[in-house]
């Protein structure tokens, strides 16, 4: 290819100066290779704009896009068409543009992702396992652990868990280590994946309260909620998805 | 950030088999680059094109070294490109026959890349290699031990220590946790993890694991016949893979980690 492309530096409508992510036009489409190239169209034309202190919640039956775009946000998902302006050190970049190594660090500094499930590894302490987003920012060996330990303290993980690999784990403790993990960074922008979908109603209300001191600090939040009264005390706005019909698939 | 390593337009054939048909990469420093594919796909012809001199018939290697200078691989006089393979770069093979000398001790085997870059202080290299057995895991007391007395895992650590001794910026693995039972492949991977992070190593892993990918690699490429069919970040080349080639990989793992 021979033209240069066009290197869009800002979103093309002026945004707020508290606006975090700005994300327009969104299509993706999953197409099933090995299954007859079926093609499952999930997201259309979807806009979403998040300012510091907001939290969006993204509603709509099972199957409307919810995780699609969650996943999208974060880079996990390509997206066919639209683009994902986040504001990352004080500069838009286009997330949906982005080459490989620029979309690891903006998962380094700017977005976090609380997912419902851990990945494990194998034999590698909980402590660790929380601690490694710090230590990848080059924050030093002590600060990380105090700071995770603070978290699972007040998650109520019992201590005597913190030195064990979480492959023996119960949800609800994977869960917590997974939370811990992602809280300890100071992202601006928090993508919240049912973050309490394994918790008891104490650590529900741990989560919640972690939540909205973040909220207050001036963190975007956008999340899926399955637990209404979790959706109530955290949500400022809802996004509501409907089932994209027209050749009668949803996707789950 | 720059790239360590660029890979233009690289081809290797073996007769009429295009091994390597027009492979283009980059290589950022502190990244993990994984290479998957089935067997005969060409990921292991590359590996050594680029790693140890397996000559290429077009295209270009590109490496920056350690004092910033840029080297056009192929056309680096041979004593300096052996020097790079003993340095700044180094490679832990699939057998750890291929890259240990079994015949001498444990220590031996890490001090012999000290020897060739001109250590010659003896107690320097026997604490040296002390150090690199600690890091590795391995009990210092079986430094003086042969590697035919280690088990595969003990052995694949030996070559990594072997390797790490001469602080290299860029490490080569091919199938480093292939013939090792599956806890023994847990305390590699997370060895190698910690590794990659303490030392900012970059690393270019080549493997038919996707475990093994999804847990080390920050970026992925998907071979397939010679050609490259796919790349990106490892997570959404796995979680949503385009290629129909790499759609049926995913989905013929069994447990999708």
């Amino acid at each position: 290819m021979t033209t240069q492309e066009l290197i869009i530096k800002q979103p093309a409508i002026a945004l707020s100066a508290d606006t975090l992510l700005y994300a327009t036009g969104i299509y993706k489409t999953f197409t099933l290779h090995n299954q007859g190239g079926i093609k499952l169209p999930v997201l259309k034309n979807i806009i979403l704009e998040v300012k510091a202190g907001e939290c969006i919640a993204l509603t709509g039956v099972s199957g409307s896009g919810k995780s699609t775009l969650m996943k999208s946000l974060y880079g996990n998902y390509g997206i066919d068409r639209g683009e994902i302006w986040v504001k990352h050190n004080n500069h838009w970049v286009d997330l949906a543009k982005l080459p490989p190594h620029k979309i690891i660090r903006i998962r380094q500094k700017t977005i976090g992702y609380v997912s419902q499930f851990l990945r494990v590894i194998p034999r590698v302490p909980a402590l660790d396992v929380a601690a490694e987003p710090l230590l990848e920012l080059g924050i030093d060996i002590d600060t990380a652990y105090k700071k995770i330990k603070e978290l699972f303290s007040l998650l109520n993980l019992p201590e005597r868990l913190w030195q064990l690999s979480p492959t023996t784990f119960s949800g609800g403790e994977k869960q917590r280590v997974n939370i811990a993990r992602a809280l300890a960074v100071n992202y601006p922008i928090f993508l919240l994946d049912e973050p309490t979908s394994a918790l008891d109603a104490t650590n529900r209300q741990v989560v919640v309260d972690l939540l909205t001191a973040k909220k207050q600090q001036g963190c975007a939040l956008i999340g899926i909620f399955h637990d209404e009264e979790v959706k109530d005390k955290l949500r400022t706005r809802e996004l509501v998805f409907g089932v994209i019909d027209n050749n009668k698939i949803s996707f789950g | 950030m720059k790239p360590l390593l660029n890979i233009n337009r690289l081809s290797k054939t073996y007769g009429k088999l295009k091994a390597c048909n027009n492979i283009n990469f980059n290589l950022y420093p502190g990244q993990v680059l994984g290479i998957v594919g089935e067997s005969g796909s060409g990921k292991s012809t590359l590996l050594n094109c680029i790693g140890s001199n397996l000559e290429i018939d077009t295209g270009e290697i590109i490496y920056t070294n350690s004092k910033n200078e840029i080297l056009n691989i192929k056309q680096l006089p041979e004593p300096q490109h052996r020097k790079l393979t003993k340095t700044e770069w180094g490679f832990v093979q699939q057998n750890p026959r291929d890259g240990l000398r079994m015949n001498v001790t444990a220590g031996a085997n890490i001090a012999e890349r000290l020897l060739n870059v001109g250590v010659r202080h003896y107690g320097n290299i026997r604490e040296e290699a002390k150090y690199w057995l600690e890091q590795v895991e391995i009990d210092t007391n079986r430094m003086d031990d042969f590697p035919h007395t280690f088990s595969g895992g003990m052995q694949q650590r030996l070559q990594l220590a072997r390797v790490l001794v001469t602080k290299p910026r860029l490490i080569f693995m091919d199938e480093p946790t292939g013939g090792l039972d599956v806890s023994v492949q847990a305390r590699l991977l997370d060895l190698l993890r910690s590794l990659v992070r303490n030392l900012h190593l970059s690393v270019i892993l080549v493997t038919h694991d996707i475990g093994v990918v999804r847990l080390l690699a920050h970026r992925l490429l998907v071979m397939k016949n010679g050609q490259m069919v796919e790349s990106g970040l490892t997570d959404r080349v796995l979680d949503d893979p385009q290629h129909p080639y790499t759609q049926q990989l995913v989905s013929s793992v069994l447990i999708n980690n």
